[in-house]
């Protein structure tokens, strides 16, 4: 495999190499001639980035393959494989039934640890936001500042939180709801920033040539235009949130993650998929619903 | 016309108490408008006050206030109904702070070399990369399946339902479920991460199908163009800038599960490291470095992947 590539290559530093030069004349020169040869090369050209693309991905897909330890064969063995699994073991029982109501106890606690998250996040973010924009003419400075602080919460994973978190709150929803807390507002001050930046420009210039203060500009202005934008948005990160926290329940032994972890570790499988279940119905219908109020608001 | 009106304003105040109609202190309706256009009246909408109501009719406004007031009644539901446990909240905050300091302020190295930690970087890279490519085909596979203008109705529906399914189930699910199979490691990691990004992709892409100018897909249908071709010469050009863009959120946001994973699943990468600094080891300068590593290549990651989008663009 790794011979092909290199054969492969030389041909690509060539194509490489003509894009190039062909990119400098048509900077240094753009005449008529080199128009002409545009439209000769057009298809050409198109297979060249075709095959330049094509040697990027392989190369990538070899490396990564070698650096995971994965390959094909296995992981389209293990599809069959899963399959009879998941059917033979990962089936409900009678037995199993007898668990759902602490499973949807733990469910809704999840679910209602992702609504106050996102709620508390968006409310957090949306007045940070507002720091952060331009729009409003604050210090620029300050403006800076709010967003490398938003993407310093952005870019640590909620993971660090929750391990974070869990030396001084321990087992408890409070390590999961500041956890996820801080990737929300993070990720959330960022889009609204972008937001208000783009849907309310206009209309606070308008406000602005009318003498109006700031707070009737964000009060006036910016909320009425982004309100539905806000909203979609939080629809949104319920639905992520609902699956993150699963993730950060498996860490900090919390909520609907625990339960499947201690099912799935006990080996009560047929508990655990009651779990996959819950968790599928609940997702699906908040994604419902809220396809249903965007497709209303926006 | 304020020069005059000054002027006049002295030279008038005999004519002032006979003036008629002197404007009330309550808004009303304008006399004017209403005399010369009584149909008028009819559609404009007025608030109890008198004030004309501005501003968009329809759902959307009301509901948007019923979906905002639903979330703020849930949330302070959800902070009542928690299951706090007695937790002594001011001083884990503090101690909170402590922690991040401790974290933050003096990152340090002592149970991973940096090379190990550079090389389980790069396999958790690789991991989010592998799942990216896997999901990239699967998802431009279903996407062709269920994007409304090109695809059959039924087959649609169903590889729909089943797209929406499968996004449904949080990603460790996936890995914990394959992993019985194909044995934890990074069959599984790639296997379970895939599942959740060819659900994904497939939604992102058959909207960024569905956007297409339909007269592409009609012409070239009418000239006799076969499927293949409507998809290699049409579909893929017209959409590929958005592709792209969705596709690298999605390499960003599977780095970030494989490191996620990493910790919850044992899948390997720098999310096992960091899961063992901080459960097993109880290191927090060695999780503040492996979060210093962690947050600067996801910002690289980022910076080249807009660089990539302004080229395809």
């Amino acid at each position: 495999m790794l011979d092909k590539l290199f054969k492969i290559s030389p041909r690509a530093w060539r194509a490489w190499l003509s894009i190039q030069s062909r990119l400098n004349k048509g900077n240094s020169q753009p005449e008529k001639p080199q128009q002409k040869e545009k439209q000769t090369s057009i298809f050409t050209k198109r297979k060249r980035v075709f095959t330049l693309v094509f040697i990027v991905v392989a190369t990538l897909y070899l490396v990564s393959s070698a650096a995971a330890e994965f390959n094909l064969i296995d992981g389209l063995e293990s599809f069959p494989k899963a399959f009879i699994w998941i059917t033979t073991y990962l089936v409900p029982d009678e037995k199993s039934l007898s668990n759902l109501p602490a499973i949807l106890a733990k469910l809704s606690e999840t679910v209602f640890v992702a609504i106050a998250v996102t709620v508390c996040a968006a409310l957090c973010a949306f007045f940070f936001s507002l720091l952060g924009t331009t729009t409003t003419k604050t210090n620029p400075w300050l403006a800076r500042m709010v967003r490398v602080v938003a993407a310093f919460f952005r870019n640590v994973p909620d993971v660090v939180w929750a391990m974070l978190l869990l030396f001084s709150f321990g087992q408890n929803v409070l390590t999961g709801f500041f956890a996820l807390f801080f990737a929300t507002f993070g990720l959330l001050t960022r889009t609204f920033i972008e937001t208000i930046d783009e849907v309310s420009a206009d209309c606070v210039e308008a406000l602005n040539a009318t003498g109006a203060t700031t707070l009737q500009i964000v009060f006036q202005g910016i909320i009425p235009s982004v309100l539905s934008v806000i909203i979609s948005w939080i629809l949104y990160m319920i639905e992520t949130n609902i699956r993150a926290s699963t993730l950060i329940g498996i860490l900090t032994a919390t909520g609907i993650g625990y339960q499947f972890d201690m099912y799935y570790k006990m080996m009560n499988y047929a508990s655990a998929s009651l779990v996959v279940i819950a968790i599928v119905v609940v997702v699906i219908a908040i994604e419902i619903t809220s396809t249903r109020i965007r497709k209303v608001i926006m | 016309m304020s020069d005059s009106a000054t002027v006049a304003a002295p030279a008038s105040p005999a004519t002032l108490p006979a003036f008629p109609s002197a404007p009330p202190l309550t808004p009303q309706p304008d006399p004017e408008t209403s005399s010369s256009s009584p149909d008028l009246e009819k559609h404009i909408d007025r608030s109890l006050r008198g004030k004309i109501k501005i501003g968009a009719k329809g759902l959307s406004g009301p509901v948007i206030k019923i979906t905002a007031l639903v979330l703020i009644g849930l949330t302070v539901y959800g902070f009542l109904t928690f299951d706090y446990k007695n937790i002594d909240f001011a001083q884990a905050v503090a101690k909170t702070f402590h922690n991040a300091q401790v974290m933050f302020g003096q990152p340090k190295l002592t149970y991973n070399s940096f090379l190990g930690l550079m090389h389980a970087l790069f396999v958790s890279f690789a991991l989010g990369a592998l799942a990216t490519f896997f999901g990239a085909i699967a998802g431009f596979i279903g996407a062709l399946l269920c994007a409304r203008n090109i695809a059959n109705p039924l087959v649609g529906n169903v590889v729909r339902a089943f797209v929406a399914f499968i996004r449904a189930v949080p990603t460790v699910l996936w890995i914990l479920i394959f992993s019985v199979a194909a044995g934890l490691g990074g069959v599984a990691a790639v296997v379970g991460l895939t599942f959740h990004s060819a659900g994904y992709l497939a939604k992102a892409y058959s909207e960024s199908i569905e956007e297409m100018d339909s007269g592409v897909i009609e012409a070239l249908k009418a000239s006799g163009a076969s499927y293949w071709q409507i998809v290699f010469q049409a579909i893929l050009p017209a959409s590929i800038s958005y592709m792209t863009a969705w596709t690298f959120l999605r390499f960003e946001i599977n780095f970030a599960t494989a490191i996620a994973v990493g910790a919850a699943a044992g899948a390997g990468g720098i999310g096992f490291d960091l899961f063992m600094a901080s459960a097993f080891y109880f290191d927090l300068s060695e999780l503040g470095f492996i979060t210093y590593v962690i947050v600067i290549a996801v910002v690289l990651l980022e910076l080249a992947a807009t660089k990539v989008k302004a080229k395809v663009r």
